[in-house]
């Protein structure tokens, strides 16, 4: 079991309220994952849940138990920490082993559970060496490792991927995913990249300045962001705002329009605008269109078009997959 | 790309560090060569290298002399006894510094390093007649006391700049694993922090050995240590080259045997932390 409850969490340090009024219910097995820009308290919130920081007010519960007052030793909790924070002088085994060996239990049912783990995770052949003998993927194996081997009733992980190159990132984003629906344990996961967050999580909570904005599934948040900053956060390249009359028009302060979700029609039809540059992927083909009165608009077009840099476009949004934002930032929800 | 070497250049930088070495130790060498001389070989000019009469009558003359064990015994039990107090009053002390510091500790370590910044000898009076009041004169523990407050914030300065080296994140990954504060001391911090303590403790040893200043004043003959017995040597009645030299290498023999064997030791606590 492993149900996490956050009621009315908050964190000061001194004067600055890091996390302010946090209430959040992360259930039994699911994949939940802390995304926001560097400084917005998700490494705080996770520290808050480890107990490796003491909460300002409200409440921690796991499984209904309050542990506001628990050390983080009697949590039941393990985390990967991005540095990986092994313990030098040890083998992988003894690193593996460490949580068992505090926790009492009997060397052979040890030495069978670190077995299982390294064997899952394919450190059988490093069991007997230092970390500094290991590559950071392998290193964050055994970070994983010591993790998994405690049975936990979560995992936290602390940004675990962002010291690796980006394949190796791209290859343990999907072990990391895999080994979760495989032990069917709760994981809290902090990132700060959009693209770990939508493949990975199950449920995403997005942070802004101490806030959760949102917490919902990865569609959830890309189909109906609640307020601009989620809408900005959340969908790659970035979505387009308009403000101004054509929003005035709509009788609202901003409109909301994603790159994919802007057609280019023909001559004479929807908003005018030249394209000022454009990139051809192959897969797609990003252009940047000045749109005079609205902005700089990004569009994306799947396949290859063979605009270039100063041609005219019109462009026609989708008028279903438009966001409509009032003066305050908030979505304005039209069913 | 890396600087091409040529074997003419590192033959020639190889002899320079040897002769560089060479001219570092020669002091010692002399003293050592000087210890087996006649005291008119000491004296004689131009210098006798090698080629003179060697003998040991000056070892005899200071074993009649003075009593070399009581000295030594003095010295280990107050190197030994400043450095074990320093250390334990030290270790706690740069732990709490490393671990949980506060808005002052950087001023507090300031202050304390500032204590090192004014020469001994101008507080000599006032502790000297502290010490003449309370009875501390030429006694051991007076030396252990004032060795070990000297040293004190050269160790607590060394002793905290190792342990700021132990990242925070390994402390944290033992307590999710379950362990407790003794626990984590036990398994985790020691271990890490071993290079650090044993080449403080071997420095502050070293440091407390050879410290002239507080054991010359502060000590006559009960109490006196290796360098109180090198320095009778260089009496009104004239300096005797020979038994001093003799007395000298009877005196940093023990401390040159102790660094010879922990050197790797004493080298990687030393340049602890300065390459990543």
């Amino acid at each position: 079991m492993g149900q996490i409850t956050l009621q009315g969490v908050r964190k000061s340090f001194g004067p600055v309220n890091i996390i302010k009024d946090a209430n959040l219910d992360i259930e039994n097995g699911s994949f939940v994952v802390f995304v926001g820009p560097s400084g917005c308290g998700k490494t705080t919130l996770l520290r808050l849940i480890a107990g490796l920081e003491d909460v300002t007010g409200g409440q921690i519960l796991i499984d209904g138990r309050n542990v506001v007052d628990v050390p983080p030793a009697k949590r039941g909790l393990s985390m990967v920490f991005q540095s990986y924070a092994l313990y030098p002088h040890m083998s992988v085994r003894g690193n593996i082993a460490f949580g068992l060996k505090m926790a009492g239990l009997p060397r052979p049912e040890i030495n069978r559970k670190v077995e299982a783990a390294a064997a899952t995770l394919n450190l059988t052949p490093y069991l007997d060496r230092k970390p500094r003998e290991l590559s950071g993927g392998q290193r964050q194996r055994v970070a994983i490792g010591r993790a998994i081997v405690r049975e936990p009733k979560a995992f936290l992980f602390d940004e675990p991927l962002s010291n690796l190159d980006a394949a190796l990132r791209v290859q343990m984003r999907l072990e990391v995913t895999k080994l979760q629906k495989q032990l069917a344990t709760t994981a809290v996961y902090v990132t700060h990249d959009q693209v770990e967050a939508m493949t990975m999580a199950d449920k995403i909570v997005v942070l802004n300045a101490g806030r959760i904005e949102q917490y919902g599934s990865p569609l959830e948040l890309y189909e109906h962001p609640a307020n601009l900053f989620v809408a900005g956060f959340i969908g790659s390249p970035k979505m387009n705002f308009v403000p101004g009359e054509v929003a005035g028009e709509a009788g609202v302060a901003i409109i909301g329009i994603r790159p994919e979700h802007l057609k280019i029609g023909k001559d004479g039809d929807g908003w005018p605008g030249r394209v000022s540059v454009a990139e051809h992927l192959g897969s797609d083909t990003f252009l940047y269109v000045e749109g005079g009165k609205l902005g700089t608009l990004t569009v994306r077009y799947v396949g290859e078009l063979s605009l270039r840099a100063g041609d005219r476009v019109w462009l026609t949004p989708d008028p279903a997959r438009m966001h409509r934002f009032n003066k305050e930032g908030s979505v304005i929800r039209t069913s | 790309m890396a600087r091409k070497v040529t074997s003419r250049h590192v033959w020639m930088s190889t002899a320079a560090a040897w002769l560089f070495g060479f001219l570092i130790f020669l002091p010692i060498l002399w003293m050592f060569l000087a210890s087996f001389k006649s005291e008119l070989d000491a004296f004689a000019m131009p210098p006798k290298f090698l080629f003179f009469h060697w003998t040991t009558e000056n070892y005899a003359t200071v074993q009649q002399r003075s009593d070399y064990v009581h000295h030594a015994l003095n010295s280990i039990i107050i190197a030994g006894g400043s450095t074990l107090i320093a250390m334990l009053i030290a270790v706690p002390a740069a732990w709490s510094m490393a671990f949980s510091p506060t808005k002052r500790t950087k001023d507090v370590l300031l202050w304390m390093l500032s204590t090192k910044m004014m020469p001994p000898v101008g507080v000599l009076v006032p502790i000297y007649l502290v010490y003449r009041d309370f009875g501390l004169l030429d006694s051991r523990a007076g030396l252990v006391l004032i060795l070990c407050l000297g040293n004190l914030p050269i160790v607590i300065w060394m002793l905290f700049t190792y342990f700021k080296e132990i990242p925070k994140d390994i402390l944290e990954a033992a307590r999710m694993d379950g362990a407790t504060i003794g626990r984590e001391l036990v398994y985790v911090l020691t271990p890490m922090a071993i290079p650090g303590l044993a080449s403080t403790l071997l420095l502050n040893f070293i440091l407390a050995w050879n410290e002239a200043f507080w054991t010359l004043n502060l000590s006559t003959l009960e109490a006196a240590p290796l360098t109180v017995f090198i320095a009778s040597y260089s009496s009104p009645e004239g300096l005797f080259w020979a038994k001093l030299s003799a007395a000298s290498t009877l005196a940093i023999a023990p401390i040159i045997i102790l660094g010879w064997f922990t050197q790797r030791q004493l080298v990687r606590g030393l340049t602890f932390g300065a390459v990543k």
